[in-house]
């Protein structure tokens, strides 16, 4: 049997998607009611009264919520997911607005109905009257405090974070250079295709509720909603249908909507559904990435840095439910695969009155490696060096692997990285792009009158971050091989992946492999899909739960064939006997044998009743032994392990119109051994068309007033197919890790953290301006041009 | 974003049309392919009392070439107006506008005449009558009239057609000898709405020497904008100098997409790409590249 791992397979859920059968939330519940929010027009402001009357005779209304309509839990603050000993003064939202609104888009009024158009129309008579409050928008106003978004919050700080190795200031004071920097990085968003969703059915015979969210994590939807709604645990069961992406957005949980909507049913009696519509996602779901970075750094004459000393500004938005993950993550990841000499690194999560901030793939990285790659720059057009020189000579050497940062890592472990080959990615970034004869190319280009560019990114990425994940494997009688994991999938592939894993460990053939993930009935313990952890996590889980399921198969088989369990091996769902031709039995009948019955419900059971098999001198079951061929694991590691890559992109700038056109985009991505490169290829093309947004197109454009002014796929730019290059060159390192079972490292977030460092590197060299902040346009071009020129002409 | 409820027709014929128009008046609404007219609901920007769909009124699904001009009847979609080799060639400008019009998808829905009537002066179709100095015909149960583009567009989004009227067809003249066209802009993102564009017209006399210069903007004013540069460019062509001029005319706002002062630029420089771009065309069709 050919190993599976490592086959670029197709995908085995792309036949159904491709073909419309995907079942996403929207495609369930008919039966349900449906809701819509009366949610807040201003940035800032105290309710001053909240006035229904006019939506009580709206044909269809079920029934309208307020705050004071909520019971105990429900009218507490929604929770704190992370709580971190920095974060001082974390505020959560109320699930329906209480007394004061803080950003445009936050839920005052729900409405149920029996369909989504009266919910509107019965919310559009719904008057909410408002006293408007200063409202505290972007960096610079939460930072001068000169207005609070929470009163009790001095100087909009909700955390301030400080983490130093040696001595910064004696590095930088010794420093023969020193640069110091400020760089800007906007907001961005995960925006899915598919929004939020939820839906929820009270069965009020057994007391239970069944619950189906569009989530990164249904077991923590599980936990959230049994919590808020006094509900024990088995008492809820969580499913996650077909995802039409997440990109991290939905590892945010409990959302308002996803514990009013059980709320409201379980009070209703009948299936309440919740589906979010774009603009909703744009103002009520969350954002990221806006942070503002000042930086110091000391080098010597060779561009080797001595000390770093990097203070930056976290824009979270009006609440901190998700904790200070993102910028803790920046603060550390900002080290990519460099060693700093002395490092200090502190920040301060700032409220503003905007959508609040969750991770969105890469969490913080992107800005991090913006800031780095940007320095790393600066320091080689201060030393007229090339830039590939400067980073070469500050790279971590693989002999020096594990490399302790001295640093704690977004699991407040040590920062470790466990493996990788940074020298040898960045000779095969050189080769790939053609980094030696560029110059050639430009003079050439510019002869035509043309002006081009090149530039690159590095980066270092923490995966497969724990707690842990677990799994399931159970062979049925008919030999198919049912997998559940908990984690959920939200296009990934992970259907593929895992049968992959599960079809060498346990030698069957991908067919008779089933993968469910997500599903709370089928697997209660489980973390979530977020930070590229997937395949480390439940990958690993995998197949230590098949290898366990291995185990009990030979060892059933080899009292069957009565043959050493040393001398078998499983090919094709087939153990055979090694040398002993004939000698084989399924792993189906296996499965019968493993299960000894007392009624013979149909031929294959009539194998395996009490009369049929065993030993009459033991019990049918022994004392060690569960019926079944069946294995169960998790996987816990000690740390993450840290996957790396490098990014170079050529541009072209038009002279005239400032346009930005990518003429080619290079990767070089170590994720260890690919368990399916097509679909690690496939993470990497999405991920640098997210990044290509992040670079040149996408913001979010915030008033005064904290109105989000581009709230549609109309004016917030998400590239089209025809703005991301048509060719992505990719070349794979395979280091692998020493933390798992398989050796792998996580790949789902790699494309898009070095994307704005490797654009603001190559449009720097096209222009020779240079870049602190990203996205750029070019309106945005243009003016950076007219400024340069005022500037050089006195 | 769900619409309001509103009332719908769909008639059949486009007498029985403009019977329910007369008969709704000011509540009445045309709805033709809906890209744009059907946002507006769904984001609750707009609450007309009824609909009428022209989707039925097959008898308006035409392109024609006719006497000295192309007429696209109510329901030619952008994309059947964009395959009409006939009138492509009659005028060249439309085939090179309309690419620039949206993505492929809203082309086989949005309609040529619904795009004018809906009057956005970031429309290619709008700034393209402008410049040809075309027509649209505008009818009621009392009759029809036709009413010329420089009375056509009277706003942002404001055109010349009243409430229980229909818009049964544009005419857009074909090119004259000795003439050539052209339409550049730049957009955001592959077919967006255009940050600035130009569109040009420029016609030659028996000697080759530039006897008009026309151009049209898009997104710099609130009603489509047409400078005659015929005097700027001069016999010579200076391109240069129309640029300039082009530059001095428009008077753009900034929004979150582009800067005033970066639309002004781009109207200078797409002034001349198109000129420049016309003028070869037009040197071309008067055998004398
Ligand atoms: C994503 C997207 C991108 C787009 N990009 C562009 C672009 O780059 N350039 C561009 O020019 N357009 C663009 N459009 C708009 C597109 O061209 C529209 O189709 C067009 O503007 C309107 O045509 P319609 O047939 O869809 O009209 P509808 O949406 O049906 O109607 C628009 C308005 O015109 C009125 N109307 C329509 N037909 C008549 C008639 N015969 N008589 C009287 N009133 C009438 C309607 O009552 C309504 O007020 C875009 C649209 C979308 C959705």
């Amino acid at each position: 049997m050919t190993r599976m791992f490592g086959q670029p397979i197709p995908r085995v859920e792309d036949d159904r998607m491709v073909r419309g059968h995907g079942g996403y939330l929207d495609d369930l519940g008919h039966d349900a009611l449906a809701c819509a929010f009366v949610r807040s027009p201003h940035a800032h402001a105290e309710i001053v009264d909240i006035d229904v009357t006019g939506a009580l005779d709206v044909d269809g209304l079920v029934a309208i919520y307020t705050y004071e309509d909520l019971p105990d839990r429900l009218a507490d603050p929604l929770p704190l997911l992370i709580p971190h000993p920095a974060l001082t003064e974390g505020r959560t939202q109320y699930a329906l607005a209480r007394e004061r609104v803080n950003h445009v888009g936050e839920p005052v009024v729900m409405v149920v109905a029996q369909d989504r158009y009266v919910a509107e129309d019965a919310a559009e008579r719904i008057l909410v009257s408002y006293r408007s409050l200063p409202a505290v928008v972007g960096i610079e106003a939460a930072r001068a405090a000169t207005q609070l978004v929470h009163p009790d919050v001095p100087g909009n700080i909700a955390a301030n974070m400080l983490q130093t190795v040696g001595d910064v200031d004696a590095a930088l004071a010794a420093a023969p250079h020193i640069l110091e920097l400020d760089l800007s990085i906007e907001r961005s968003a995960s925006t899915p295709m598919e929004g939020r969703g939820v839906l929820a059915r009270w069965d009020p015979e057994s007391h239970r509720l069944r619950l189906w969210s569009s989530t990164q994590t249904s077991t923590g939807v599980r936990a959230a909603v049994a919590s808020k709604l006094g509900l024990a645990l088995v008492d809820v069961d969580v499913i996650t249908p077909d995802v039409g992406g997440g990109f991290g957005v939905k590892i945010m949980h409990p959302w308002p909507e996803e514990v009013l909507v059980p709320w409201a049913a379980r009070q209703l009696g009948r299936p309440v559904k919740f589906v979010e519509d774009r603009r909703e996602h744009f103002i009520s779901s969350a954002h990221e990435r806006a942070q503002l970075h000042h930086v110091r750094v000391g080098f010597d004459r060779d561009g080797v840095i001595l000390g770093l000393d990097v203070r930056f500004w976290h824009d979270h938005g009006a609440y901190i439910p998700y904790g200070i993950i993102v910028p803790m993550i920046t603060s550390t990841q900002l080290l990519g695969p460099y060693k700093p000499g002395a490092y200090r690194v502190e920040f301060d999560s700032l409220y503003t009155n905007t959508l609040i901030v969750t991770p969105y793939r890469g969490a913080g990285r992107p800005q991090g490696v913006f800031v780095m790659e940007r320095t790393m720059d600066a320091i080689a057009a201060t030393l007229d060096l090339d830039r590939t020189v400067v980073r070469e000579r500050n790279f971590i050497q693989p002999d020096e692997m594990p490399y302790d940062h001295g640093l704690l890592f977004q699991d407040d472990r040590p920062l470790i990285y466990d493996s990788g080959d940074y020298p040898t990615l960045l000779d095969k970034l050189k080769k790939l792009v053609g980094w030696d004869e560029f110059e050639a190319f430009r003079e050439a280009a510019r002869a035509e009158g043309r002006r081009v560019g090149i530039g690159l990114g590095c980066y270092v990425e923490g995966t497969g971050v724990g707690p842990y994940e677990g799994a399931h494997v159970v062979v049925e009688p008919s030999g198919k091989v049912k997998v559940a994991t908990g984690l959920t999938t939200q296009g990934q592939g992970h259907q593929t992946v895992f049968a992959q894993i599960v079809a060498d460990e346990l030698g069957v053939p991908l067919s008779d492999i089933e993968v469910v993930t997500g599903d709370t009935r089928r697997f209660g313990y489980a973390v979530g899909t977020f930070a590229s952890r997937a395949a480390v996590m439940s990958g690993s889980a995998i197949a230590l739960a098949a290898r366990a399921a291995r185990a009990k198969a030979l060892k059933v088989a080899a009292d069957a064939l009565e043959a050493n369990p040393d001398d078998l091996d499983i090919v094709d769902g087939i153990v055979r006997v090694a040398g002993v031709p004939g000698a084989e039995i399924s792993l189906g009948t296996l499965a019968v044998l493993a299960n000894p019955l007392r009624y013979a419900f149909d031929d294959a059971a009539k194998a395996a009743t009490q009369f049929a098999v065993g030993d009459t001198s033991k019990p049918p079951v022994g004392e060690d032994d569960e019926p079944g061929i069946e294995g169960r694991d998790y996987f816990s590691p000690m740390q993450s392990t840290f996957a790396s890559g490098m990014h170079a992109v050529v541009v072209e700038t038009d002279p005239d119109t400032a346009e930005i056109k990518i003429l080619r985009y290079c990767v070089v991505h170590d994720c260890g051994p690919l368990i399916n490169p097509r679909i690690v290829e496939g993470q990497i093309h999405g991920g640098v068309a997210q990044g290509v947004g992040g670079a040149l197109y996408e913001r979010m454009a915030y008033d005064e007033a904290g109105q989000l002014q581009n709230a549609s796929f109309m004016d917030f730019l998400m590239p089209y197919v025809s703005e991301v290059p048509e060719r992505i060159e990719i070349d794979h390192l395979e280091t692998p890790s020493p933390l798992n079972p398989l050796g792998i490292k996580g790949a789902g977030e790699a494309g898009v953290i070095p994307g704005a460092a490797a654009f603001a590197s190559a449009i720097e060299d096209a222009e020779g301006i240079t870049i602190t902040a990203m996205p750029i346009s070019p309106s945005e071009l243009f003016e950076l041009r007219r400024r340069h020129e005022e500037r050089s002409s006195p | 974003m769900k619409p309001p409820p509103f009332g719908y027709s769909r008639p059949e014929s486009v007498a029985d049309a403009l019977a329910t128009l007369a008969r709704l008046g000011p509540d009445g609404k045309v709805l033709a392919g809906g890209q744009s007219l059907l946002p507006i609901l769904s984001m609750r920007l707009a609450a007309p009392h009824h609909l009428v769909d022209i989707n039925r009124l097959s008898e308006l699904g035409y392109v024609r070439v006719e006497g000295g001009d192309v007429r696209v009847g109510a329901l030619a979609r952008h994309a059947q107006v964009l395959a009409d080799l006939p009138a492509r060639a009659a005028q060249p400008l439309l085939g090179k506008a309309l690419r620039l019009v949206a993505h492929a998808t809203i082309r086989n829905r949005g309609t040529t005449v619904g795009s004018i009537v809906h009057a956005d002066p970031s429309g290619e179709m709008t700034a393209v009558l402008a410049l040809l100095g075309g027509t649209v015909r505008v009818a009621t149960t009392a009759g029809e009239r036709d009413v010329p583009a420089r009375d056509f567009f009277v706003g942002p989004l404001e055109s010349a057609v009243q409430p229980g009227e229909l818009a049964v067809s544009a005419t857009f003249p074909v090119l004259p000898p000795r003439a050539g066209t052209a339409f550049v802009e730049v957009a955001r993102r592959n077919g967006d709405y255009a940050v600035c564009g130009v569109g040009a017209l420029v016609e030659l006399d028996a000697d080759g020497a530039v006897s008009s210069a026309r151009t049209a903007y898009l997104s710099v004013s609130p009603t489509p904008l047409v400078l005659d540069l015929t005097d700027a460019i001069g016999s010579e062509p200076d391109f240069a100098a129309a640029a300039v001029a082009a530059r001095e005319q428009v008077e753009p706002e900034p929004d979150i997409h582009a800067s005033a002062d970066y639309r002004r630029h781009l109207a200078g420089v797409l002034t001349e790409r198109a000129l420049r771009e016309a003028h070869a065309e037009a040197l071309e069709r008067s055998g004398r590249d």
